[in-house]
C-alpha cells in the first residue's frame, strides 16, 4: 500500500479518537433530551466542573477555601491528603448526583410545562452559574488530571503496523490515551445501554421520554426520572471530562467541547444514543479526513474549526431530523 | 335540591348484585369536590362513592366534566374543595406516580400509550411498580432480580392472553388500529394488578363487535380478579348492561346517582340527555 494511503488511514484513526469525545459529549445532551426535552447548554460546563472536582479531590484540595480564607481570614488551601483516583471518582460521582438533584429540585422543578426556549434559557444560566461555582470551589488556576493513563505513542501499534507499508512507513502513531478512551467510551456506552434495556429505571426512563402522561399513570415519578438522567449526563460529562483533561488539561476550554457537540447533534438527532455516537465518530474522522486531503493542501488548513458544521449543515437541509433522529411528524 | 333522585346513600356496608356478586365497603369517597379551571367550574361540589368489587360508571352529555372527575381521582387534577377518601382515610393532595402506586390504575380518553415501544413493553411498563429489586440487582440481574423478571413476564404474559392480544404482541404499538390501541391500554392497566380501575370511555369509537369484545372483557376483569371499576361511557346500552351504578352528570353537577334501572327513568337525567334547557 503506498504510504500517503496508510497516512490517510492513521488520519482516520485518530479523527475516530477525537470522535469518540464528541459522541461522549453528544451523548449527555441526548440523555437530558430525550426524557425531559431540555436542550442542555451546561453540559459542557458540566464536563469541566467535573473535571475541576474530580482533581480537586484528588489533590485534597478544600473546596471554597479562596471564600473560606477571605472570610474567616483563614491559610487554608489543602487537607494535605491524596485520595486514590477509584475512590475520587466514585466521591466525583456522588458530586455529580448531587447537583443533579439540585439542579432539578431548585431550577427545572419550577419550570415543568414551560416552552423549550425558556428552559433552554435557564440552562444558560445554569452554565454560567456552575462556571463560577466551579471557580469559587476549586480555584480558576488550570487544573492537571493525573489519573496514571497510559499516555503517548504506542510502540507496539507503531511496530506491528510498521510492515504494512514500504520504507517511508514507519506505521500508525497513535497516542495510547486515545485507545484507552475509546475503550473507556465503548464501555459506557455499552453500560448506558444494557442499563436503558434492561433495567426496571431504564424502562421507566424510556417510559418517560416516549410520553409524560402515560408514564405518570403507571406510577413514574418524572422528577425522579429527570434527577436520573441529570446523574447520568453528569457522569458521561465526568468520564469525557477526565479524557479531555488527560489531555489538554483542565481549564475553561474543556467546557467548549459542548460546542463541537452541537454539530455531531445535528447529524445524529437529537433523540437517538446510536445517533449521537455515529455522528461523533463521523464527524471526528470527517474533519480530521477533509483537512488531510482538501483543507491542509487547498483551502490552508485549519478546516477543523468549521468543516463539522459546515457537514451539520447539508445533512439539516436533506435530512432535517438528523440521520437517525425520529422523524418528526406534525399532529393534527 | 334538583328533585327526587334515587341517592344511594353511601351505604358503607356491602350489598349482593342481581347477579350474586358480593359488593364490599366503600374503597373511593368523593366528598364535595369542586374544580376549576380560571373562571370554569368544571365539577361543582360533587360527592359519591365508589364500593368495592363494584362496576361503577359515570355518565352525562359533552362537557360534563367525567373526564375532570376521573382526572381529580388519579391525581392528574387538584381539587380546590372537597376531600377524596381512600379505604376510610382522607388522602392528601397525591400526585398522578404517587396515586397509580396506591393500586389505582387508569386509561385515557386520548389513549396515552408508549407510541416508540412494542405492545409488550407497553404492557411490561405497565407492571414497573411491581418490581421491587433495587437499582443495583437490576443493572446487574442478579439472581432474585432474575427470578423477579421472569415472574413478571408471566404475568404480563397472562394479561395478554386475557385481552387476547397474543397475535401483536412484538407489534409497534403506533401502528395498531384505534380499537386495539384501547386494548393495549386496558392490559397496561391491569399489568399493574389494581384494585381500582379507571376507565376514560374505553369503547369510544369502537365498532359493534369490538364493544361487545370489551364489555366482555370490562366484566371478566370485574369477575375473575374482583378488580373494581370505575367508567366513564356515552353508550347507555353499554352503560345499563356493565354497570352495579352510576352517577350522572350535566354542567358539572351531580344531578343523578343509582342503579342503571333508577338512574334511566329518571326524568331529570331524561331531560339532561334530551337537552332540555337548564335554568
Ligand atoms: N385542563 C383543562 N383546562 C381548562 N379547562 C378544562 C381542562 N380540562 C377540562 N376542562 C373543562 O372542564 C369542563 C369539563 O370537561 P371534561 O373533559 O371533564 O368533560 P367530559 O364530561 O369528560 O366531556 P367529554 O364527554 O366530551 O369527554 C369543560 O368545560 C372543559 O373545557
Ligand atoms: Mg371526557
Amino acid at each position: 500500500m503506498p504510504a500517503s494511503l496508510l497516512y490517510g488511514v492513521e488520519v482516520l484513526i485518530n479523527g475516530l479518537m477525537a470522535g469518540v469525545l464528541y459522541a461522549l459529549v453528544a451523548l449527555g445532551f441526548v440523555l437530558i433530551y430525550k426524557a425531559s426535552g431540555i436542550f442542555n447548554y451546561a453540559q459542557g460546563v458540566m464536563a469541566l466542573f467535573a473535571a475541576m472536582t474530580l482533581s480537586g479531590i484528588m489533590e485534597g484540595d478544600i473546596p471554597f477555601s479562596h471564600l473560606i480564607n477571605a472570610m474567616f481570614g483563614t491559610q487554608l488551601h489543602s487537607f494535605g491528603w491524596n485520595v486514590p483516583a477509584i475512590a475520587a471518582i466514585l466521591l466525583t460521582v456522588v458530586v455529580m448526583a448531587l447537583l443533579a438533584w439540585l439542579v432539578q429540585r431548585l431550577v427545572f422543578r419550577h419550570l415543568v410545562g414551560q416552552e423549550p426556549i425558556i428552559l433552554f434559557m435557564a440552562t444558560i444560566g445554569l452554565a454560567y452559574f456552575l462556571e463560577g461555582i466551579g471557580d469559587l470551589m476549586w480555584g480558576s488556576e488550570i487544573r492537571t488530571l493525573d489519573l496514571a493513563l497510559p499516555q503517548g505513542a504506542s510502540l507496539a501499534i507503531e511496530n506491528a503496523t510498521a510492515v504494512l507499508g514500504g520504507d517511508d512507513f514507519y506505521g500508525f502513531f497513535i497516542d495510547k490515551l486515545d485507545v484507552v478512551a475509546t475503550m473507556v467510551a465503548a464501555i459506557l456506552v455499552a453500560a448506558l445501554i444494557a442499563f436503558s434495556q434492561y433495567t426496571k429505571y431504564g424502562r421507566a426512563m424510556r417510559a418517560v421520554a416516549d410520553d409524560h402522561q402515560a408514564a405518570l399513570s403507571v406510577g413514574i415519578s418524572l422528577n425522579f426520572i429527570w434527577v436520573l438522567v441529570w446523574t447520568l449526563a453528569g457522569i458521561v460529562a465526568l468520564v469525557a471530562g477526565i479524557m479531555w483533561g488527560a489531555k489538554s488539561g483542565v481549564q475553561f476550554s474543556l467546557s467548549l467541547i459542548a460546542l463541537k457537540a452541537l454539530p455531531v447533534l445535528m447529524l445524529g438527532g437529537f433523540t437517538s444514543i446510536p445517533g449521537a455516537i455515529v455522528g461523533g465518530l463521523i464527524i471526528g474522522m470527517g474533519e480530521q479526513l477533509f483537512e488531510y486531503t482538501i483543507g491542509g493542501p487547498f483551502l490552508g488548513g485549519a478546516t477543523e474549526n468549521w468543516f463539522a458544521y459546515m457537514l451539520a449543515l447539508v445533512v439539516l437541509i436533506f435530512r432535517p431530523q438528523g440521520l437517525f433522529g425520529e422523524r418528526i411528524i406534525e399532529r393534527v | 335540591m334538583m328533585n327526587a333522585v334515587a341517592d344511594t346513600q353511601a351505604s358503607s356496608v356491602g350489598y349482593t348484585t342481581a347477579d350474586g356478586r358480593d359488593i364490599g365497603e366503600v374503597i373511593l369517597d368523593l366528598r364535595n369536590i369542586t374544580l376549576r379551571f380560571g373562571g370554569v367550574e368544571a365539577i361543582k361540589d360533587i360527592s359519591f362513592d365508589i364500593q368495592e368489587g363494584e362496576i361503577r360508571a359515570i355518565i352525562g352529555p359533552n362537557g360534563a366534566g367525567k373526564s375532570s372527575m376521573l382526572n381529580v381521582i388519579s391525581g392528574f387534577y387538584v381539587p380546590q374543595e372537597g376531600e377524596v377518601w381512600f379505604r376510610g382515610k382522607p388522602r392528601p393532595p397525591l400526585k398522578p406516580y404517587q396515586v397509580a402506586q396506591q393500586g389505582i390504575a387508569r386509561t385515557f380518553q386520548n389513549i396515552a400509550l408508549f407510541e416508540g415501544m412494542s405492545v409488550l413493553d407497553n404492557v411490561m411498563t405497565g407492571r414497573l411498580g411491581k418490581m421491587r429489586r433495587g437499582i443495583l440487582a437490576q443493572a446487574l440481574w442478579v439472581g432474585p432480580a432474575r427470578k423477579e423478571e421472569v415472574h413478571n413476564r408471566e404475568a404480563v404474559e397472562r394479561i395478554i392472553d386475557f385481552l387476547e392480544i397474543q397475535a401483536i404482541r412484538k407489534t409497534p404499538v403506533s401502528r395498531l388500529p384505534y380499537g386495539l390501541k384501547k386494548r393495549v391500554e386496558l392490559a397496561r392497566a391491569l399489568a399493574a394488578e389494581p384494585n381500582l380501575l379507571l376507565l376514560d370511555e374505553p369503547m369510544a369509537g369502537m365498532n359493534v363487535e369490538e364493544k361487545e369484545d370489551m364489555s366482555r372483557f370490562i366484566l371478566d376483569v370485574n369477575d375473575e380478579f374482583g378488580t373494581t371499576i370505575a367508567l366513564i361511557e356515552h353508550d347507555m346500552g353499554v352503560v345499563m348492561d356493565l354497570s352495579d351504578r352510576v352517577v350522572v352528570m350535566d354542567y358539572g353537577r351531580k344531578i343523578g346517582d343509582g342503579t342503571p334501572d333508577v338512574v334511566r327513568n329518571d326524568q331529570v337525567v331524561i331531560d339532561a340527555y334530551l337537552g332540555v334547557s337548564h335554568d
